[in-house]
């Protein structure tokens, strides 16, 4: 068993993520939960799940990030998603360039430099529209579980506009379509297109510097992936688990290379 | 019922009240007030968990003149003539025709900072304005209908004064007024024509009305000295602000942002020029002993925009735990910038060119211009745009503003959407978090 050399804890809006590496900034252990109200209870249970699991002592340094960060009682040190989202996605992909991530209550745009350090970042502005929330919310409305979106975004064969970015607005919008009897998935894709129209002004406004990455929970969502690769045109390339990628850098900064 | 009837908070004062409650008791009770605050700030004992060092002692002087010029306000109905005017105006022969002027910028803002304005403003929403105007406008019009300000009572304008050239809305802002108070509303409007700057036809029209009102010509002897003090004030504003180009800063914009009140409320006046060489004295002092206004100055940035005036003491605070000194602002510079236009010799004719030339009266190219020349001379580290929900003028090409400042300058640029006075428009969460990752972003240039 590889010894645990430190710990990243992503206390998000949505979930609550821990990634454990060993020296060489390898992930040797994970854990993901949806968020509960009392995160730092939960992180406090997920931490001696994952020590007890690897083996690790409490020695190895633990970095938070997320929205709970300064809840962590436990963490040596806090920092903000973004440089922890470029590190980890610096090191997962082994390139600088653009990182879209989108995660449940932010997304933001960063640019990661040449040393994986972030040099620019965007983020929405003080409103759902343009994150998870905004998908989850509508999603909710037409009763698709969220794992589901993408796939039926992608299938539709029609795109039914949604004008509104507002999420609450939105949901108005998709109750007097689904009263016209529009088809649920074609709702579902111009939701998905009316998601990535704000995430590819924030995408413009930092600047593309290929590739195109993607990070954050919305990452594992197949149509938001395409249709940003068709708005920018440009490749999008993932890391393997786009939701660690916050805890990952975390772990990172705690010493690692 | 005239719309003035439904304003019974309005009154005027006779002259014995004025004398008795201003002259008499007041100002001798700010004196006190203010040996009292010098006296707490010399003995003030220096707080090691504190990010900041102790407070320019000369507050307790900006205190005493803002709270006499607020005072006198209370009764200058019925007492002085009374001007309302926009901050850009051009106040300087008002002034020398004995007028009282209030700014309600400035009394928006003092709303602002007693953290009072969002209560008021409800008052003009109730009233049916729309959340989407100006904040300032909203907190004045629902002081004006309600009468709740923290200033205790303003007097009724004989007059107002507005000049377009900080936005638009002032002029239909100043049209209400002018319906509520039933009093001659001059409107000096200022496009963007730059070369015909020598034309003051509306400064002499605004003359007139006022000359009018006040029953008196305009006494060329007062208004050259008017003249001189708006050009030495304005001049000394702008040392003050340039001392921050020391490294450490003596003082924070946040500072600034405080002790701008006479400049705004009282250029033109001698009681500006004294305050601001007092105060330039002991910025000096600071510098000589390389003492800056926070302990730790790792980072030195610049703020575009208004303040967020009911989070001035928080961000003050907060980023000077972060090693942040915001050194200079565009805002405060305002101010100061166009001093060497104003010349006194020429009273007419620089008038109407500085009016002209405050930095929102130009283009957002130039406003980018003046932004990279700070970054230079102030040797900034990075770059805050504070994106005012309900000031459009300002926040105009923000964004191009900011790409251009990181792009071309490698400068970190945050853009913080918040509110001048709305704090139903900020979100302390997500503020704090973007600030996290600009300084982060800082760091790993350092």
């Amino acid at each position: 068993m590889s010894e645990v050399a430190a710990i990243g804890i992503d206390a998000g809006s949505t979930t609550c993520k821990l990634v454990a590496v060993d020296r060489d900034g390898d992930i040797v252990g994970s854990r993901l939960e949806s968020t509960e109200p009392r995160v730092e209870v939960q992180v406090q249970r997920l931490l001696a799940a994952l020590r007890n699991d690897l083996g690790a002592g409490p020695e190895a340094p633990a970095i938070a990030t997320g929205y709970g960060r300064k809840l962590i009682k436990e963490a040596t040190r806090n920092v903000t998603e973004i440089t922890c989202h470029a590190r980890g996605v610096f090191r997962a992909l082994g390139r600088a360039g653009t990182l879209i991530d989108i995660g449940g209550q932010d997304s933001k745009v960063i640019q990661i430099g040449d040393d994986g350090r972030p040099v620019d970042f965007m983020m929405n502005d003080k409103c759902a529209a343009g994150t998870g929330r905004f998908l989850e919310h509508t999603a909710a409305r037409l009763g698709v579980p969220v794992d589901e979106l993408g796939g039926r975004a992608l299938s539709a064969l029609d795109e039914e506009a949604i004008s509104s970015t507002c999420t609450v607005f939105a949901e108005s919008e998709i109750i007097s379509l689904i009263a016209r009897g529009a088809d649920p998935d074609a709702i579902l894709r111009g939701l998905h297109r009316s998601l990535v129209g704000r995430v590819i002004s924030m995408v413009r406004n930092v600047g593309i510097v290929a590739p195109l990455m993607l990070s954050g929970g919305v990452a594992r969502n197949d149509a938001v992936r395409a249709m940003i690769a068709e708005a920018a045109s440009e490749d999008v390339v993932l890391p393997r688990e786009p939701q660690l990628m916050g805890a990952y850098g975390a772990a990172l900064l705690g010493g690692i290379a | 019922m005239s719309e003035l009837e439904a304003l019974p908070h309005y009154v005027d004062s006779t002259r014995l009240e004025r004398f008795v409650n201003y002259e008499l008791v007041g100002k001798s009770a700010l004196r006190v007030q203010r040996w009292r605050d010098q006296w707490k700030l010399k003995r003030k004992k220096p707080r090691p968990e504190s990010p900041l060092n102790p407070p320019l002692q000369c507050v307790a002087y900006m205190k005493e003149i803002m709270s006499r010029h607020y005072l006198e306000g209370r009764y200058a109905s019925g007492t002085r003539k009374v001007a309302w005017v926009t901050s850009g105006a051009p106040t300087e022969p008002l002034q020398a025709l004995g007028y009282f002027l209030v700014y309600p910028e400035n009394h928006a803002a003092l709303c602002g900072v007693r953290r009072q304005a969002q209560s008021i403003a409800e008052e003009a929403e109730h009233a049916g304005w729309s959340r989407d105007i100006c904040s300032y406008a909203r907190t004045d019009i629902g002081a004006m209908l309600s009468g709740k300000t923290p200033a205790g009572r303003l007097p009724r304008p004989d007059m107002l004064i507005c000049c377009t050239n900080i936005c638009q809305t002032v002029l239909h802002w100043y049209r209400v007024l002018a319906d509520y108070f039933d009093c001659p509303l001059v409107l000096i409007d200022t496009p963007f024509l730059y070369q015909e700057a020598h034309d003051h036809e509306k400064i002499e029209d605004m003359i007139h009305v006022a000359e009018e009102i006040a029953g008196l010509p305009l006494d060329q002897a007062r208004f050259a000295e008017v003249m001189q003090n708006a050009r030495r004030g304005a001049e000394l504003w702008l040392d003050v602000l340039n001392r921050s180009q020391n490294r450490p800063a003596p003082m924070t914009a946040f500072d600034g942002f405080i002790h701008m009140g006479p400049i705004v409320d009282m250029r033109g006046e001698s009681v500006t020029v004294e305050y601001y060489q007092r105060m330039l004295r002991e910025l000096d002092a600071r510098v000589a002993r390389g003492v800056g206004a926070i302990k730790n100055e790792r980072y030195r940035v610049l703020w575009d925009n208004l303040p967020i005036w009911f989070k001035i003491g928080e961000f003050s605070k907060w980023l000077g735990e972060h090693g942040v000194n915001v050194v200079a602002s565009t805002y405060t510079y305002a101010w100061g910038e166009l001093a060497p236009m104003i010349d006194p010799e020429n009273p007419l004719d620089s008038m109407a060119r500085v009016y002209l030339h405050p930095i929102l009266n130009r283009s957002t190219g130039h406003k980018l211009q003046s932004m990279k020349k700070m970054v230079d001379e102030f040797q900034l580290d990075g770059v805050i745009l504070h994106s005012d929900r309900s000031c459009k003028p300002y926040s105009l090409g923000q964004i191009d503003q900011r790409d251009r400042l990181s792009k071309t300058l490698g400068v970190p640029a945050l853009l913080l959407e918040a509110d001048h006075n709305d704090p139903r428009d900020y979100s302390d969460e997500q503020g704090a978090n973007r600030l996290e990752a600009f300084i982060e972003m800082m760091e790993a240039r350092a």
